[in-house]
């Protein structure tokens, strides 16, 4: 009899599972689904803009994004003055061109007059430009020219999220599905689930009075339909007590064994750093390059934690009087570096390349280190274990086009669908990371 | 090999088939050795019984618990500590190269400096120089770790106690004026100045100070070439030699690629008429005739053996030969008759002009008839150019022993020692020390608290080179730069400006050798056109060549003057009595400036392979005459001196001929040169010149019990498997290009077979790379350079005295030196060791393709990568030492110990203390007790090269990657590249040589090594005739 029961509870809940997986997956896609057209919008925006001189405001976009966002921003002023409405400032466009090129000598000139009253705002000369094409000046120009008139770029936007992330962070509404949406699907689940469990019970009640009122059942079943319950004798039971033994000892050698796995594995540490610099603000708001401090990462094994002539670049102006900053100056003062904690600490008997997974393997930063500009302390994201680069060697594809080393191993490996992993050129051996 | 078989044999030990050798012949570690801790340096007995109680084994727990518990804490907190400023071109982690110089003791090289976040962790040789063209030898690459050595003088001090610079100043400038305006002398006292700033200098303050004499010393003198110069042809000189261009040399006790005038330059020229190939069959022609067993007479074609009173009598013999031959009046005496010196005057003679004749000895009547000889062999303008002087070694002998007896006599009142160190390293050192008690004034401005820095009132230590400015001008015509390659470490000021402070000067000795060079190198016509930018390069390049006006005497042909024959010919009195004796100068310690140096102290002897000792050597035939065992404490008394010291009973020594190493028995070095041998300086004689030949009044006892020499040759047998070494003589070698292979056979079910046919493995495939070596035994000398730089690349290990005894060295390369004779000796006739053949063979990992220690490691520790290298994961290794077992080539090396920051092993200076471990190279991993470690191939270089390639999105260039070893070879035996690379230079070596001289070690077991090893030729009429 009770069997029967027991299937039919397993129907059920095999129809709960379904239908809860499909409402999932529904919901899963209808957010692909909204996403799509607003990336689509974006592009449509920037290719509907400026006019006639399309292409060559993207030529200045780019610009803009690799050279001057170290220093600038449209709308505000940052180590430099804001690019909006330059173009007026300045008397002829070639003038503001050749500013840019070669900013020192304008200044030093001391002919123009605007120039020498950015110096003395701002107190520093900017880099020579001069490496910057005729074209790519133009771009430059049109880009500001166009921006400064028709302030709705993508540029711009960018800003204004960051802004807006930096506050209160309201406006991130009509993304996805909508929250209303999502509150009535949960609510009508719960009163389903609490309306199934009722009528379980009822029903279990139901029965339950119905073979108790049979006559022909013996002891034993009538035991087994409502026991009795002896929580001594049960505890003392023999299996209860292996059972319960068994467990510590699986939970205790399982512990046992993490721990010592972890021994030494300080994923997520972040420790207190004698500055409290934020990766968040200098590379997430302020989208600095991560070579733009961390200097060797493209050419040494180290990546190099920046010298302070590196953060006197824009601190000489930014936030001066910040405790934090100072902080700085006083090592700068006292001719005594500052000593940073080390929150990626690879042992000894493993090397590692920077220059090597940057520059010839072309991973992003974030690949191992994770999120950064979102860490407000910077942390230890991945494990840093053999099994962890390992795995990345199996997995990862080399980059071997167009590098002519690689050209023998792709020859080599010709034919052997699916790419070349590091695996593939030899990437577990030993002395690759042990010698 | 066609006639009876040769005999290889790698000492005495095993000629004999001594017990002792037998016991441990067979096993790869020594296992009845202790692994106890040794107290107070000394070896426990090793009959002991060394279980461990329980106590110990309780204590052992303990700490492992402690340490197990306290390793799973948190980990310690790491600091990571940016600069401040940093420099543009210091980027952590990227290597820097500066060319410097290297001017020390007589020793010039033009050096390339490694350095890593700005500390120079690695010296190699400078291409771009046309005097050493690259090469280096072992003292040049070791001289980085004196840099880091914690004995160094910190700062001034004055009569021992500390003081600073203005004080010292002031109160020597006071007393040198007192001294110079009363009338008084003051001596300038240096070992050969080669830089001409300096020597400038020093003039301009003569001039200043009228009563200030600079007299010169070396202690590996030339002083009788010098004179003899003087004597024959009017100038006294010592001309540059060329033996790249000689087709017949003939040394007289000239140690010439070990100690003689500038081996590091002749290393490379000797090898470039050594070296043979399938486009070029012919080889120059080496004999040597000499007292003890040098590297030099073991490159030799031709040996014989001399003793050192014959020396003159053998140089007036040739003279005589030759002038009979070609009509010239000949000089009396030369009556005795010498081993192959007939043949040698005959091949002279064929060869004129294209041969050369050196001599060792410091008489100057010796090479007065030297130069005569060369002169009747129309030598002068070709294998020797007398107007490119060598200035490495100049000093004056006569003045430095007027000095030592002025100086104790009270003529002096003031002296400076210019980094130098009389009180040890001269024989009147004892007088001199003496005599400074009696200045007025005496400096030193010695790096360390050596013998002569304790005598003197104020100590003005100098920087090390490597934090100096200087310049050089080794040889007539090429100057060379020396640059500072880290900040000064202590509150040290180089001796140079030193002497502008003593001189009242303000300006930097960096200003004075830059307006030196404005002003006598810099030529605005040829050069550059602009001094900055001349000096930019100079700077990079580290040498400058210029063409030298030609001064009266120094032509390239001079005129000789006939008389003087005569003259030297009566003036040569040496006349043996009894036992004589020979000083030399030890290959890798020299003088004993560097006798604190625990990488050349470890670094074995390349004849006698003892390393940390200095010893008697004495003939096989006068040790068992005097019933003499190896080990035994033998005194020596000469020159009314004696030493204490063991005996080393060495094959191939003249008989009645004993030999001691000079540059041992330091008391003031440092830590670890202090105390080891003793020294025979005082020994020598100084009537006239500085005489390392005692031919007289020689006497040796001996002493009562015995002292274990440290002597690694016999450490590592082969199980006497046949066929490592494979030899010929040229004419064979013409003949037949195999002459001198073996060819080895295996059995198998189908008959005999070359090993290569058949294998247990399936052998790897190399996509991209397949590093290889070729090593031409024909051109190896032995100097032992690739074992120190080894040892500095890789961050190996000194395991002291006592370990080395133990067999328990941790070098990674060996050389080992084999010597021969032929089976027909062996049965009888000669005997073997009277005057044995040598071979010399460096012996690194061979990296195997099948190699039989992989088979064997239980947790995979040693692999095979797919560039042909066996690989080697220190972390992975638990120690069971089972692939040393299996190595056929006992190249693998275990840490019995930890020997970083370890005070047991305070002989290991690079890894035991801050300062020293700055010498390491970052790149590779300081190993651990308990792990195997063995050559690598460089794998740091190899993995540095290729990433620099795929940077650049190129192939690697051949040559761009190289070992240390090979880097260091003064004499490019040995080559290192990609096989992989048709075009590279070890694939065109192997094409050519393949199926002529390369051949494998061991090529019976088929371990398919990466190393491959070309026969050693010898340019003999027949092999090893008598």
């Amino acid at each position: 009899m009770y069997i029967e029961i027991r299937t039919l509870s397993e129907k059920f809940g095999k129809f709960f599972l379904t239908a809860t997986l499909l409402l999932s997956f529904t919901l899963a896609h209808s957010q692909d689904e909204n996403v799509e057209p607003a990336a689509e919008e974006t592009t449509e925006e920037t290719a509907s803009e400026g006019g006639g001189s399309d292409e060559l405001i993207q030529v200045g976009v780019t610009v803009y994004e690799e050279n001057c966002t170290q220093c600038h921003r449209f709308n505000s002023v940052v180590v430099g003055p804001a690019l909006k409405d330059a173009h007026t400032r300045w008397s002829s466009k070639e003038e503001l061109l050749h500013f840019i090129q070669y900013p020192q000598k304008v200044i030093d000139g001391g002919e123009n007059a605007h120039a020498k009253e950015l110096y003395d705002q701002y107190k520093q000369y900017m880099p020579n430009h001069d490496f910057l094409s005729d074209n790519e000046l133009e771009g430059l120009y049109a880009f500001i020219v166009a921006e400064s008139t028709n302030p709705f770029h993508e540029v711009e936007k960018a800003e204004e999220t960051l802004a807006s992330a930096d506050g209160s962070g309201t406006g991130g509404a009509g993304t996805g599905v909508s929250e209303e949406f999502l509150m009535v699907i949960i609510v009508i689940l719960i009163v389903i689930l609490l309306s199934i469990i009722v009528a379980l019970t009822l029903l279990m009640g139901l029965m339950k009075r119905f073979v108790d009122s049979r006559d022909d059942i013996s002891e034993e079943e009538r035991e087994y339909i409502s026991p009795g319950f002896n929580l001594v004798a049960m505890l003392r039971s023999k299996p209860f007590v292996n059972t319960v033994v068994l467990l510590f000892v699986l939970f205790a050698l399982k512990s046992g064994i993490d721990g010592l796995y972890s021994v030494g594995i300080q994923q997520g540490y972040a420790p207190t750093q004698p500055i409290n610099f934020s990766h968040k603000l200098h590379a997430g708001m302020y989208e600095i390059e991560c070579q733009y401090c961390h200097t060797g990462v493209t050419k040494s094994k180290n990546a190099n934690i920046p010298s302070a002539n590196i953060c006197m670049n824009c601190h000489n102006s930014v936030k001066v009087a910040s405790p934090e900053i100072q902080k700085i100056y006083a090592a700068v003062e006292k001719n005594r570096p500052i000593e940073w904690v080390r929150v990626h600490n690879l042992p000894d008997l493993a090397y590692f390349n920077h220059s090597q997974h940057v520059a010839v393997g072309e991973l992003e930063c974030q690949t191992c280190h994770g999120p950064v500009e979102e860490m407000e302390v910077i942390q230890q994201y991945s494990p840093l274990t053999m099994g962890w680069c390992v795995n990345c060697h199996r997995e990862t594809l080399v980059k071997a086009e167009g590098n002519e080393y690689y050209d023998k191993l792709m020859e080599f490996h010709d034919g052997e669908n699916a790419g070349m992993t590091v695996e593939d050129i030899g990437g577990l051996e030993c002395s690759k990371c042990h010698y | 090999m066609k006639e009876g078989k040769k005999v290889y044999w790698q000492g005495l030990e095993q000629l004999n088939q001594d017990p002792e050798f037998l016991k441990y012949a067979d096993k790869e570690f020594p296992e009845y050795l202790p692994v106890k801790e040794q107290k107070n340096g000394q070896p426990e007995d090793s009959n002991v019984d060394l279980g461990t109680d329980r106590r110990d084994f309780l204590k052992l727990m303990g700490f492992s618990v402690a340490a197990a518990s306290l390793a799973a804490c948190e980990a310690p907190v790491r600091k990571a500590i940016p600069y401040l400023n940093k420099p543009t071109d210091v980027d952590p982690g990227v290597a820097n190269y500066y060319a410097s110089t290297y001017s020390q003791d007589g020793d010039y090289c033009s050096v390339l400096v490694k350095t890593r976040e700005g500390r120079p962790i690695f010296i190699k040789g400078n291409k771009m120089s046309d005097v050493t063209q690259g090469s280096i030898n072992s003292r040049v690459i070791a001289s980085v770790l004196d840099l880091y050595n914690k004995d160094r003088l910190t700062g001034p001090k004055t009569k021992g106690q500390d003081s600073d610079w203005k004080t010292v100043d002031a109160e020597i400038n006071q007393k040198i004026s007192s001294i110079t305006n009363s009338g008084g002398k003051i001596a300038l006292v240096s070992k050969s100045v080669t830089s001409p700033s300096t020597l400038n200098l020093i003039s301009e303050i003569q001039e200043q100070y009228p009563g200030v004499e600079h007299i010169q010393y070396d202690v590996n003198s030339n002083y009788g070439i010098r004179k003899g110069n003087e004597m024959s042809f009017g100038v006294g000189f010592v001309p540059a030699y060329d033996f790249s261009k000689a087709k017949t040399i003939v040394s007289i006790n000239a140690d010439f690629l070990g100690s003689w005038v500038s081996p590091i330059e002749y290393s490379r020229q000797y090898a470039q008429g050594r070296k043979v190939g399938k486009s070029k069959k012919k080889m120059s022609r080496h004999f040597q005739l000499e007292s003890l067993f040098t590297m030099t007479g073991a490159s030799a074609d031709y040996r014989s053996k001399i003793r050192p009173s014959e020396e003159g009598d053998v140089v007036k013999a040739l003279y005589n030969m030759l002038a009979a031959k070609t009509g010239g009046a000949s000089v009396s005496g030369g009556d005795g008759s010498y081993n192959y010196l007939d043949q040698a005057a005959d091949e002279l003679l064929r060869s004129k002009g294209k041969s050369l004749v050196v001599c060792g000895s410091n008489d100057p009547n010796v090479q007065t008839l030297v130069n005569g000889i060369n002169y009747m062999l129309e030598n002068y303008g070709q294998t020797i150019d007398p107007s490119k002087g060598n200035t490495s070694r100049q000093g004056d002998d006569r003045r430095m022993v007027d000095f030592a007896n002025g100086l104790s006599s009270g003529e002096y009142k003031g002296v400076v020692f210019l980094n130098c160190n009389p009180v040890y390293d001269h024989p009147l050192g004892g007088k001199i020390k003496e005599g400074i008690k009696k200045a007025l004034l005496s400096i030193s401005t010695a790096m360390v608290s050596d013998e002569t820095a304790v005598e003197v009132q104020y100590n003005c230590p100098s920087h090390h080179f490597l934090e100096s400015w200087n310049d050089s001008m080794p040889r007539k015509g090429s100057y060379s730069l020396a640059q500072p390659t880290i900040n000064p470490l202590f509150n040290t000021r180089q001796a140079e400006e030193s002497l502008l402070r003593f001189a009242g000067r303000d300006d930097s000795y960096y200003d004075y050798v830059r307006n030196y060079w404005k002003e006598n190198v810099y030529n605005a016509e040829t050069a550059e056109k602009s001094f900055d930018l001349f000096w930019d390069r100079c700077l990079h390049d580290g040498v400058h060549e210029v063409e030298t006006p030609s001064e009266e005497g120094f032509d390239m042909v001079p005129v000789l003057i006939s008389e003087s024959m005569g003259t030297a010919a009566s003036g040569i009195s040496a006349e043996g009595q009894g036992m004589e004796l020979v000083i030399y100068e030890s290959h890798n310690i020299g003088s004993g400036e560097m006798a604190n140096n625990p990488w050349l102290q470890e670094t074995p002897d390349p004849i006698s392979k003892v390393c940390w000792d200095n010893y008697i050597s004495i003939s096989v035939p006068d040790a068992k005459e005097q019933g003499i065992n190896q080990d035994d404490l033998l005194t020596l008394t000469a020159s009314g001196k004696s030493v204490t010291l063991p005996a080393l009973i060495q094959p191939g020594q003249t008989a009645g001929v004993l030999g001691v190493a000079y540059g041992y028995g330091r008391t003031n070095s440092g830590k670890v040169g202090d105390g080891i041998g003793a020294n025979v300086y005082p020994m020598a004689g100084s009537d006239g010149y500085v005489n390392y030949s005692i031919t007289k009044g020689v006497s040796l006892a001996k002493a009562t019990g015995t002292r274990k020499l440290a002597q690694t040759q016999t450490h590592h047998t082969y199980m006497g498997r046949d066929f490592v070494i494979q030899e010929t003589t040229l004419n064979e070698y013409k003949k037949d290009a195999w002459a001198g292979r073996s060819f080895p056979k295996i059995s198998t079910y189908d008959g005999k077979t070359a090993p290569k046919n058949i294998s247990l493995w399936k052998g790897h495939k190399y996509p991209n790379h397949h590093w290889g070596m070729v090593v031409d035994l024909n051109s190896c000398t032995g100097c032992s350079a690739c074992i120190v730089s080894c040892n500095s690349e890789n961050n190996i290990p000194v395991v002291g005295r006592d370990e080395v005894i133990n067999r328990r060295e941790m070098h990674w390369l060996r050389v080992d030196r084999y010597y021969s004779s032929d089976s027909d000796h062996w049965q009888g006739g000669e005997v073997p060791s009277d005057n044995p053949e040598v071979v010399f063979q460096p012996m690194m990992c061979q990296q195997c393709n099948n190699a039989p220690c992989e088979t064997v490691c239980p947790v995979a520790a040693t692999t095979h990568s797919t560039e042909g290298l066996n690989q080697m994961a220190y972390n992975r290794c638990i120690g069971t030492r089972y692939c040393a077992n299996n190595c056929p080539y006992k190249v693998r090396r275990f840490n019995w110990f930890k020997y970083h920051d370890n005070r047991q092993f305070p002989d290991n200076l690079g890894m035991n203390n801050d300062l020293g471990k700055m010498v390491l190279n970052p790149d590779v991993t300081v190993r651990s007790r308990g792990v195997m470690e063995k050559c690598t191939f460089c794998v740091q270089r190899v993995q540095e090269g290729k990433l620099t390639a795929k940077k650049e999105g190129r192939k690697v260039k051949d040559g761009e990657i190289t070992t240390a070893c090979a880097e260091a070879c003064p004499t490019e035996a040995l080559v290192f590249g990609d096989m992989n690379d048709p075009k590279s230079r070890i694939s065109e070596v192997l094409s050519s040589e393949n199926k002529e001289r390369a051949f494998h070690a061991l090529e019976a077991i088929r371990v398919a090594p990466n190393v491959s090893y070309l026969t050693k030729v010898r340019n003999k009429e027949k092999s090893n005739q008598a």
